[in-house]
Formats: C-alpha cells, structure tokens, sequence
C-alpha cells in the first residue's frame, strides 16, 4: 500500500476534525506520490520538521493556489503546452536512482561545455549530479568559510536550518515581501518549497566574503521550489551569488522559486545571478521553465538593492527581479543581460514601486536573442504619490542575431507625483555583417566574432558582477550563442 | 607573394572586375589607382574574402596556395591584412580586447602561446611608442567616436601589431589631412620590410609621394589599363583619368 493511501485511510478513520491535527504519514519514505494536495503539503511539512506557524502558512498558501488553478498568469509573452501540476512530484528525497553513476554515464556534450568553461572535475561531478559520497577538498574550505562568517556574526544556512535555528528571523521576514498570496507561481512555492538559502547580516556588518564559492558547493541538490531570504540589518552589507556558469542537469522541468530581500537602513544587498539551466534542445523539447518571483524591500532609509542577472539557460524564463524603494533615499538597481537562443523564450525585467521620497532607481537591461528565440524586457517604474523628487533611469537595450529572432520591449510607466522623473531609452540593433567581416579579418572565428560584439553589448552589465563571476560569465555569454552564426 | 590571373569578381549580380592581372613579388610595395567605382574597392574586398564578393572566374595564388579557398578569418591568419577604408565600430569593447583577440588568433594559428593580458599590454607598448598611439586610444571602445585620422592611425596600428605578409591599404588617405597623412605614411613605410608586401590603393598620387610603389596600375571599368613605375602616378596626377579610361572605353 503506497504512503498516500495509507494516509487516505487514516484520514478516512479519523473523519474531519482529525484529520486537522492528527495526520499521519509515513514520512520514512523518500518521495511523496505524484501530484499536489494538502496531503502532500503536510507530507512535505513533516519532512522539513516544520513547526506549526510554518504548516499553516503552507497551508494557507496552498488552498489560495488550489482555488486560483485555472489562473496562472497568461500576459507574458511566452508559450507553452499546459502543465499538468497532477503529473509532477513535489517531493522526492535528493538520492534518485537515475542519476549517473559517474562521468562517463554523463552526456558528453554536457562534459565539453564544462571542460571549455575551465571547470573543476569535482564540481563537473557535482554538476552532472553524478551519485558520489567521496569528500571533496572543497568541503574542508567551505568549513573555512563558515568559521569566518560565524566570527563576523553572519547567520548563513539553508532555510530548512534557519526555521529550527532562527525562527523569530525567519517567520519576521518570511513572506514579508513576496507575500503567499503574490502571484500563482510564488503560491505555489509557499505551499511547497523545500530547499533554498537563508542570510542574516547583523547590524553594523560587512560579510567579509561574496556569499558565493561556498554556495556553489553547497547547492549541489538545488530543489524546484527554491526559497532564499536574505535580510541586511542597519548599516550591514552583503553580496550575494546564486547559480553558477555551467549548464545544470535536472530532472524538474518546473522550476519556481521565490527570493525575498529586505535591506533596513543605511544596508546594501547586492544579488548577482548567472542561471544557465538547460534550455531544451534545439527544438526546445526539454528545457527547464523558470518561473521565478524576485524581490527585495529597501525598508530602511539611504538603503540599497542591486540585482545583477545573467540569464543564459532555460527554455522559458519568466522572471522580474523587483525592488520596493520604501525608505526614504534608497536605491534600487537592475542590471540584466538575457541571451536566447535556439527556441528560447524569456520574458523578464524588473518593477522599481517608488514609495520613498528621493528615492533613486536604475535599470539597464541587454537582450539578445539568436535562432527562432523571442525576447521580452518587461518593466514597471511605478511613482507612488509620496515619492518626492523619485528618479529613474531605463536603457533598455536588445539586439537580434540572424533574422528569425524577436526582441520586445514592453515598458509600462507610472507616476503618480509631480515631481518624480523617469527616462527611458530603447536600442534595438543587429550585429552587422561590417562587424562580423572587421573581426574575422582580424583573425577571429565567426564565434569569437560574435562573442566579443555581445561581450561588448553586455559591457555595462557584466561590470556589475562581481570579478570572479564576470570572467566566466563572459565565457558563457559566448558559449551560449555557439552555433548562432552559420 | 601575389599572383593574380584573370579574376572576375561580381557584386549584387553585376560584374565589377572583369579579368585583373596582377603579379607582386616579395617586399614590392604596388600602387592601385582609379576614378571612383573602377572597382578598387572590390579588389580589396575579393582578395580578403568578404562575403558578397563573388569571384566568377580566375585564380589568386597567394605564397604559392590558392588563396581563394580559404575563409576570411583563414586568410587572416595566413598573414593577409586588410586596412579597411570605413573602419568599423565596436561599442563596448575596449582597443585591447579586440586586438589581444586579433593577435592571439594568429599566434594560435602559428602554434605560438597566446598572451595574456600582462603579456600583450608588454608586446602593444612598444609598437605603440612607434606609431605615436595614446593609451587613452586602446582604452576606448574600437572606432568608437575617432577621427578620421585615429581611425586610419588606429589601422595601421593593428597592422603594425599583426605583422602581416600582405597587407591591402584600401584608400587609407581618404579623410585625411596632411599632418594625418604623413603620420600614417610614416607608419606604413615603418613596415615596409623585405618580407613583407603590400597593395596601396589610391585615388589621389598625394599618398604616394610619401608612400613611394615600386610599381603603379590604372584600374578602370574592372580592368587594369595601364601599369608603369612610379612615374605613371604623377602622369596621371597631370592628365586626370580622363584620357587613359576613355582610350579603355573606345
């Protein structure tokens, strides 16, 4: 008898108001059935030891999703066959057994691409999500890392760690800015979100390492659901690095995760993404759809929030890292760069919501899209009335490879205050064969060609990485469009 | 080093040369000249390999292979260089990217080490004292908002640093003053070297008083009319193109 119908039999047994504080469930078993119901968010809840707050939270979130099911969003520019939520697993424990047994079971197309991206064979291991229980060097490092982070006082663990460790922070912040009830994917991922980061910068502190080496060894079971919160207490600064370079291997095609900044006075909170989940193949069949909710709260006077994003990877991207500029003075930032290529779709940008007054925002956002990819920006610049003196700055940049592409830009503007100014400014552009021609008289392949002119287009945004990172994702936005130029 | 032998070269479905003979040996320096649209331009283009520039008949032996079938980027690296009479803008990437990538594409083709960045800042200095070119130039996006002048300083600077065995100056004065103009010549003639070849093509004789050919040809209507020493360009500096085209044309 399967774990489900055992429960069913249980609930059956205890009738209606059992079943509200007496469920049961084998949670011995690795991976909860197919499909979504409040059993499996309690399955899911039990897992995680969650504590009561916790259970009736996802509860909450997963009864609005149950009601809203024929509602998910349909006004990005995106498309797709339906998805059958009925038909995916919500939990599954992170030792499958299809997992390759080594390197060489792994798709050697995979292997090259980590090979001309410089990277190391414990992590291509890790990547691949190859089964191996051997210690890495890299373990010991992170150890190194987290007796630093501890001297400074800096709270970094996963959120399932955090909830036990730190509860009062977690449930003060949790759902503070991506509230359950957001939109239909973030609903989805508080009903059933299992893995994710959790950061904690007190008062005062500047975490003395980007959060990133670390997390890169750290992430090697990265989940579907994702859930990460980061809060910069008063004064505190922090850098953030999510993802990674190389293409990741998953066996989730639906990816939602949710992200939620809170920066209080006078903190920085800098997030860098580079997301390069598969993107299908060339026909698109395959790929990962990344539904992401990203937002951060500049709660605090003379705050700041940068996000810096690097978006290679996936067949959909639907994501618009926001940034609510509560504090008076604050600042947000949104720095993007998104490559499609192939049957790529993304449809991504930001929301700067101006409450505070002098409050600063800037977005510059590079599209590029090669093959038979289309290539949404989609960004709201919101003035909310008591935002005296608010300024925003747009650049919104795209350009097209070959002729079978598209690139959109869809900027929706509002001011509520008169003394508020917005600017924006839109560039879209082809490589032109004169370019091509210049450099491969130079020498250059028709690639490294095409790879310099977008390094070049992508210049502002790349130098909003941090150093380590901007190498590779230079490296990467070249990779990405192998194959682009015939 | 060059052997042209009856080459038809069509552009947009129309014949443009229409059978050049063109032979240039080692470390000669030859002059192109002509009025506009006798096809200079598609010389240039065709012997580099630009697309769209259909050769319909004739053969290029170049260093004793056949030119003609290798890519643009190959002939690049063969040591073919071409000064771009429009050179072309690259927002957002700086002078020395684009010529580390350049230079480490031949190196890579010759199986030399490539250099990294502390390496080439190192190989650029000393070329750049040669060639009088600013930092503040390499700093700057390729072509992006230069003069006329450092556009054609800026090419003869990536030759200077590619060290080709033949290189094609396509008008390279056009544009210029004369302060400009001697600078690059001086550039150019800085080059010149025993192994070295090159095809200067011009429309005015000015060029050629401080870049001096070994040898002139009057290209006209897609074909090479007249071919002569240096003396022919100051002829023809006297008669205008006039006389010989038309005697072409009858």
């Amino acid at each position: 008898m399967s774990a489900v119908d055992a429960a069913a039999e249980t609930v059956e047994a205890l009738g209606e108001s059992g079943y509200k504080y007496g469920f049961v469930t084998d949670i011995e078993s690795d991976t909860a059935p197919k499909g979504l119901d409040e059993e499996i968010v309690r399955f899911i809840s039990a897992k995680k030891g969650d504590p009561e707050w916790l259970l009736d939270w996802r509860l909450k979130a997963y009864r609005l999703w149950e009601r809203q099911q024929d509602e998910e969003p349909r006004w990005a520019k995106v498309s797709y066959p339906p998805i059958d939520y009925q038909d995916a697993y919500y939990y599954s424990a992170p030792k499958s057994v299809d997992r390759p047994k080594s390197l060489e079971e792994v798709d050697p197309e995979l292997l090259a691409t980590y090979e001309k991206l410089g990277i190391p064979l414990h992590e291509q291991e890790m990547l691949a999500g190859v089964a191996v229980d051997a210690v890495f060097d890299s373990v010991s490092v992170a150890t190194t890392f987290k007796g630093e982070l501890e001297k400074a006082g800096v709270l970094f663990c996963s959120i399932s760690e955090a909830v036990e460790k730190y509860p009062e922070l977690v449930r003060r912040y949790l759902g503070s800015v991506v509230p359950y009830s957001d939109n239909f994917y973030a609903t989805l991922n508080s009903a059933v979100f299992t893995d994710g980061s959790f950061v904690y910068v007190p008062e005062g502190v500047r975490c003395p390492m980007e959060l990133s080496t670390y997390f890169r060894i750290n992430a090697a079971n990265t989940g579907q659901f994702e859930r990460t919160l980061i809060v910069a207490d008063k004064g505190s600064y922090v850098s953030y690095l999510e993802g990674c370079t190389a293409p990741m291997r998953d066996e989730h095609q639906l990816h939602a995760a949710v992200v939620e900044l809170v920066a209080l006075d006078d903190a920085e909170i800098k997030y860098s993404t580079v997301q390069n989940w598969y993107p299908g193949d060339e026909e698109g069949r395959g790929g990962i759809y990344n539904f992401v909710t990203k937002r951060g709260a500049c709660r605090g006077s003379r705050s700041r929030i940068s996000w810096t994003q690097v978006e290679t990877g996936s067949a959909i991207t639907w994501k618009y890292p926001s940034c609510i500029l509560q504090g008076d003075h604050s600042v947000g930032e949104f720095y993007s760069i998104a490559i499609t290529n192939n049957r790529q779709q993304a449809d991504t940008g930001t929301k700067m919501l101006h409450v505070g007054r002098d409050t600063r925002s800037t977005i510059v956002s590079k599209g590029i899209s090669a093959g038979r990819a289309q290539s949404t920006y989609r960004g709201l610049v919101r003035m909310q009335g008591k935002a005296e003196s608010a300024r925003n700055f747009t650049q919104c940049d795209s350009l097209l490879i070959g002729d079978k592409c598209g690139a959109h830009t869809v900027p929706y503007i509002e001011v509520r205050n008169r003394s508020a100014k917005v600017e924006h400014e839109a560039t879209t552009s082809k490589i032109s064969d004169d370019q091509m021609d210049y450099c491969r008289q130079r020498g250059m392949s028709a690639e490294e060609a095409v790879a310099l002119i977008v390094n070049g287009f992508c210049k502002e945004v790349l130098q909003e990485l941090p150093m380590e990172f901007a190498v590779e994702a230079q490296k990467l936005v070249g990779l990405s469009l192998e194959g682009s130029v015939g | 080093m060059l052997e042209i032998r009856d080459l038809h070269v069509r552009v947009d479905e129309r014949e443009v040369l229409k059978g050049i003979d063109l032979t240039i040996a080692r470390g000669e320096v030859h002059a192109v000249m002509g009025p506009n649209g006798s096809g200079k331009s598609t010389l240039a283009y065709a012997l580099a390999g630009r697309d769209g520039y259909e050769v319909t008949g004739g053969t290029v032996r170049y260093r004793g292979a056949d030119l003609l079938a290798l890519s643009i980027e190959e002939r690049a690296r063969e040591g073919l260089f071409l000064a771009f009479q429009y050179p072309v803008e690259i927002p957002g990437v700086a002078g020395t990217t684009f010529l580390r990538a350049a230079v480490n594409a031949r190196r890579r083709h010759r199986g030399e080490r490539e250099l990294d960045a502390m390496q080439f800042v190192k190989f650029v200095r000393e070329k750049q004292a040669e060639l009088n070119i600013p930092d503040d130039m390499l700093k700057r996006p390729v072509n992006v908002g230069f003069s006329g002048g450092e556009k054609k300083r800026n090419e003869v600077f990536q030759m200077a640093l590619l060290e080709p065995t033949f290189a094609v100056l396509d008008e390279t004065d056009s544009g210029l003053d004369i302060d400009a103009l001697k600078m690059v010549a001086n550039g150019v003639n800085a080059l010149r070297e025993p192994a070295r070849s090159m095809l200067v093509i011009t429309h005015y004789q000015r060029l050629l008083d401080y870049i001096v050919p070994d040898r002139v040809h009057v290209l006209a209507h897609g074909r090479i009319v007249k071919s002569g020493g240096r003396e022919l360009a100051l002829e023809l500096e006297r008669e205008g193109y006039g006389a010989l085209t038309a005697a072409e044309a009858a």
